[in-house]
């Protein structure tokens, strides 16, 4: 007998003999709105109101250091660039006003070098966009290296455990017990001079250990769940478990992460920079300037200022947005005891 | 006939022959290399048959060994020693290529339908991916997995619905028809209806028997709940830490039973009927089930047993047939359930915590006050009303 | 190789320490005279009138809601019930039909967001409109609860008889020492051997049934009048359930308590408890002696419930009822059972019927067509064929 014919055989029994539970209780079932676990995680996620304002703030400070001065041979809007030097205005005083005159301030102005001007007379606002594009760049390359190392390993020893486990897991530990910023500063030394991305890639490959281990406690929890033994029992090979059934599981969890891990890079960059092991002049990054202007602060503390307020802006915001997440995809939200 | 004969691969005697089968897993300590510091025996030299078309339950309480048994038959856990065989086949010393080939022919539906289904997955690829896994996934694939759902009373438009949209016992025919899908002879039940309520429980069930009178299946049938063991099951293997102690048709293990922890387990269960249920006399069991990492000489029950004599620390019971393939292990088989019931309590009062003799004996005489509805054990098993 | 069946060994009573066991059995038969129906049917009556007068536990109109996302769950919608001295009453119901939550709102221990309304009396004083000091005060000393997983309702860092005699101290004032008596006494009392050292145990170093007895032992142990006990034994084996309940029984006994027993499990009230309230969707639907609801239900739901069980005597085809519980959030217009009734009519539609008197005035049940239930000879037979006749 086909599988049709039995198929058929078997429903037809199971129906003829009314078998209670069958498609009157799926009917009934269903009749709630049901939603797909995507859809509950972005309904959350937009209900989150801290994440959701800093989802625009930082789209908006990516926008603006992207587009004001142009990447990447792309003009931008703003008229000066950030390495042309020019004539020294008023000490490179910043020109923005924004006190309004109703309270005895000078009105809402941009003026002509709206965060003032550095040494050179460069305009300090196309600096400090620079200097925001180079750092959100080594950010995300750092934020997607770092997951993809930290996934791939913490994957393995999570799923086939034995030695694989031992030997991955004591080499990621090895990895922390070195301070990062000592491994960082050392290979920034070497390959700082190679610009931006290189380094990126390089803190990324310091970067992952945090990742590996939570990937790794993951898998080796969702291994162990019904679904995976089911798929085993199918004869499934271990590839297919991983990448079907297992790594679907923990997105939420690497994308919480990975939005995580791209804040802590910001912080490394900027410490980097500051210590002189990051982007190196010419070209320049939001820790860099703090960096160059760090005995500027009691004379001139708007070219610290500024750099400042996007470094903190974008770290904060980066953070609110993994929180959000990490919120978004906890399903302990919905539980409720009957 | 002997369920202990190792069939040779030419001819076998049943469909499935479990032989001596032993299960240990290895105790980690601490340290850099977690060495193994001792070893659990979950299960210990199990020998149990199953025919086609037929239904064996698997009765015992938790940590006895039973889930691991259907786990190594499968041999989602490799066993330590003994055997597996199906149609002849030995599975345990099988390569991995050669068991995707076997599973076709064996699977297996879990416990916990909100555990066991890929909560990122819609029904039609959870149910399809069966097919596609041993190459039969062909352009009628859908009409298939939908034939399927049709199969165990579900409806094909909602192939394309996630797990999370359905309710446990929708859930459950979902993992039954994802076990079906490639036409096994063996379906290993670990407990199907465990976590289901009431009221749904029936429906699966339902839906169980008539898959098999359909479709010809052999059920391993693992529960603990004693009615449902009851109602589904041809045969049944009593287990107790790690081993079998007694197997029988159901007729004789339910209203025969020999082995003292049968006779205790059937007089423990509970039955919906408040009359019998305040009126009968339980075989009440001190203690708890030992641990497995240090399990006891000779007769594993022997702690909680009222019979235990020397013999039984000394000596392992071995299993005897008392006729019908009626296999007991136990020293001192149980004759007369009434008696046991009363020589149980005063088993159990003795071993009273408080030590007090008088208490002890007080105890007791609470105990079998209402002796008389031991002898209605004796007469119709447990459960002998119903509702 | 067949091996030839033994002799049993019954012919020789035991022949060892065993032996004069039996024996002294005979004698205590002979002692207690096995006592015919009459007699056990009074004794067991016995236990049944020893059931107090006085009312410690009422609730009334009780109603939990948690808000979510999707709206407003409304998990238990009118539950009233009242328990006297030395009662048990059993809740049983499937899972979602608020038998906890209804509870957990008695002990105080739903969380910030629900939203309770109704009564809740304990000897006649309103819980709910207590100071939050005074109902601490009630709550762990007059009522007390029983969790169905000990090991999360214990604290594992700390020794056993640490958490017990806290649970005194902090009702109490007495000298730890006085304490730690008290919790060795209540150890010895739910049948664990060696207290005293058992004391210093952590609740890992215990068995399930061990830690769910040291979890009874800490709920009676401020001699509660009530013990609010959800699933005590689903965590445990068979075996071990039958020690836990009649432990439980005991306690009740020995300490003047009354229970709420909350279970799923039909056969573990069928043997506790003197009353049984039935729940679904949120509500009482009937409410009677045990005796009563299980025999002579006037709720369709509990007919099915009952129906739906394997029975020892039956091969045939199991009666599973039709459909699934409905939505909490998106009840079904009229009785919320209606939709998987088979004797519903355009009325059960319409219109919830109230939890009222049936037959006997102490047997209530929610259901427009009670009456066709008490006019068949079996409920629960009745349910089944028209069930089928309705498919």
């Amino acid at each position: 007998m086909s599988t049709e014919e039995k198929a058929a055989a078997a429903a037809s029994a199971a129906n003829g003999n009314g078998n209670g539970n069958g498609n009157g209780t799926a009917a009934q079932g269903l009749s709630i709105v049901a939603r797909t676990q995507g859809q509950l995680v972005r309904r959350r996620f937009f209900r989150h109101r801290g994440a959701m304002i800093s989802l625009t703030i930082l789209v908006l400070v990516i926008l603006l250091a992207y587009t004001s001065i142009g990447f990447a041979g792309i003009p931008g809007w703003w008229i000066w660039n950030y390495y042309t030097p020019g004539k020294v205005v008023n000490r490179g005083a910043p020109t923005l006003s924004l006190w309004p005159t109703f309270l005895g301030g000078d009105g809402f102005a941009i003026g002509e070098h709206p965060f003032g001007q550095d040494d050179l007379g460069r305009d300090y606002f196309a600096l400090t966009m620079r200097g925001a594009q180079i750092s959100i760049l080594i950010a995300f390359v750092v934020g997607i290296v770092g997951t993809l190392i930290g996934v791939i390993i913490g994957a393995l020893a999570g799923y086939y455990r034995g030695w694989v486990e031992s030997g991955l897991m004591r080499f990621t530990d090895v990895m922390i017990t070195i301070p990062i910023l000592v491994i960082a500063a050392v290979l920034g030394q070497k390959f700082g001079g190679a610009g931006p991305l290189v380094l990126a890639i390089v803190i990324g490959l310091v970067l992952w250990t945090g990742l590996a281990r939570l990937i790794r406690g993951e898998f080796l929890s969702l291994r162990e769940k019904e679904f995976v033994e089911a798929a085993r029992a199918l004869g499934a090979k271990p590839t297919r478990i991983i990448f079907r059934h297992i790594l679907p599981n923990t997105v939420g969890v690497i994308t919480v992460a990975a939005t995580l891990l791209i804040a802590n890079a910001i912080l490394l960059e900027t410490a980097l920079s500051f210590l002189g092991f990051g982007v190196r002049a010419p070209d320049t990054s939001l820790g860099l300037l703090v960096s160059t202007y760090q005995n500027a602060f009691a004379t001139r503390p708007w070219l610290f200022w500024w750099p400042g307020l996007f470094i903190i802006t974008i770290a904060l915001t980066v953070n609110f947005i993994g929180d959000g997440l990490r919120d978004a995809f906890d399903p302990r939200q919905n539980r409720v005891r009957a | 006939m002997s369920a202990q004969a190792v069939p040779t691969p030419s001819s076998y005697e049943h469909l499935l022959d479990v032989h001596d089968l032993v299960m240990e897993f290895p105790v980690k300590g601490g340290g850099i290399f977690r060495k193994v510091i001792g070893k659990v025996q979950a299960v210990s030299g199990v020998t149990m048959y199953l025919d086609a078309g037929e239904t064996l339950g698997v009765v015992g309480e938790s940590g006895c060994g039973k889930s691991t048994t259907g786990r190594a038959i499968l041999q989602l856990h490799k066993p330590t020693s003994g055997s597996v065989t199906l149609r002849g086949k030995e599975l345990t010393t099988m390569s991995n290529e050669d068991l995707r080939g076997v599973r076709r022919n064996l699977q297996i539906v879990f416990q916990d339908p909100y555990a066991s289904l890929n909560p990122k997955m819609p029904v039609n690829d959870i149910i399809g991916e069966a097919l596609k896994i041993h190459g039969l996934w062909e352009k009628d694939g859908l009409d298939r997995v939908g034939d399927l759902l049709k199969l165990v009373g579900l409806s094909p438009e909602h192939g394309n619905r996630y797990p999370h949209e359905f309710s446990g016992g929708q859930r459950q025919r979902i993992g039954i028809a994802r076990a079906l899908a490639l036409e096994p002879e063996v379906l290993i039940l670990d407990e199907p209806v465990s976590a289901l309520d009431v009221s749904v429980q029936a429906g699966v069930v339902n839906l169980l028997e008539d898959l098999q009178d359909t479709l010809g299946l052999a059920y391993f049938f693992i529960a603990h709940d004693l009615s449902v063991i009851r109602h589904i099951s041809d045969r049944i293997a009593v287990m107790y830490l790690g081993k079998v102690v007694e197997t029988g048709t159901r007729d004789a293990v339910y209203n025969e039973p020999k082995h003292p922890y049968t006779v205790a387990l059937l007089s423990a269960a509970p039955e919906a009927d408040p009359n019998s249920e305040r009126s009968r006399q339980r075989i009440m069991l001190t203690g708890d089930v030992p641990s497995p990492l240090n399990p006891p000489s000779g007769c594993r029950f022997r702690t909680r047993c009222w019979k235990a004599q020397d013999i039984c620390a000394a000596e392992e019971p071995p299993p005897i047939d008392h006729g019908g393939g009626h296999l007991v292990a136990c020293h001192f088989p149980v004759t007369d359930i009434s008696k046991e019931t009363a020589s149980a309590a005063l088993h159990a009062a003795r071993g009273f915590s408080s030590g007090d003799p008088r208490e002890g004996r007080q105890e007791a005489l609470r105990r079998v006050e209402s002796v008389e509805s031991a002898l209605d054990i004796a007469k119709g098993p447990v459960g002998g009303g119903g509702g | 190789m067949t091996v030839p069946p033994t002799t049993p060994p019954d012919d020789v009573p035991g022949g060892s320490v065993y032996g004069p066991a039996a024996e002294e059995a005979t004698e205590l038969f002979q002692i207690y005279e096995p006592p015919d129906g009459a007699e056990l049917a009074a004794a067991r009556g016995k236990s049944i009138s020893s059931v107090g007068s006085v009312e410690v536990l009422k609730v009334e109109d009780l109603t939990v809601g948690f808000p979510t996302e999707d709206g407003l769950v409304r998990a238990v919608r009118g539950v009233s019930y009242s328990l006297h001295e030395r009662e048990v009453l059993g809740i049983v119901g499937e899972s979602g039909s608020g038998k906890s939550v209804s509870s957990m709102a008695v002990m105080g221990l739903l969380p910030k967001g629900a939203r309770i309304t109704g009564d809740i009396s304990f000897r006649g004083t309103n819980i709910l409109s207590m100071s939050k000091q005074e109902q601490r005060s009630l709550r762990g000393r007059k009522i007390a609860m029983i969790f169905q997983d000990p090991m999360t309702a214990m604290n594992p860092v700390y020794t056993v008889g640490f958490q017990l005699a806290e649970a005194v101290l902090s009702h109490e004032v007495m000298s730890k020492k006085a304490a730690m008596a008290r919790a060795e006494e209540m150890l010895n009392l739910v049948g664990i051997p060696q207290p005293k050292e058992r004391l210093n145990s952590y609740p890992h170093e215990f068995s399930g049934g061990m830690r769910q007895r040291a979890m009874i032992a800490m709920a009676v142990i401020n001699n509660p009048d009530v013990i609010i006990a959800d699933e005590p034994t689903t965590a445990l084996d068979v075996t071990v359930q039958a020690q836990i309940l009649e432990k439980l029984i005991e306690v009740k006994d020995a300490f003047n308590a009354a229970i709420v027993l909350i279970t799923h499990d039909l056969g573990v009230v069928a043997g506790m408890a003197h009353r049984t309230l039935v729940m679904y969707a949120g509500r009482p639907v009937e409410l009677g002696k045990t005796e009563d609801v299980f025999y002579s239900p006037r709720m369709p739901y509990t007919a099915g419930l009952l129906g739906s069980i394997p029975s020892a005597g039956e091969t045939g085809r199991l009666r599973p009822i039709t459909g699934a519980p409905p939505s909490l959030i998106n009840l079904p217009d009229g009785c919320p059972f209606s939709p998987r009734c088979p004797l519903a009519t355009d009325i059960c539609r319409t219109v919830e019927p109230e939890l009222a008197p049936t037959d006997a005035p102490d047997h209530l049940g929610a259901c427009h067509h009670w009456d066709r239930l008490a006019a068949a000879p079996d409920p629960t037979a009745f349910f089944r064929t028209e069930s089928e006749a309705r498919r």
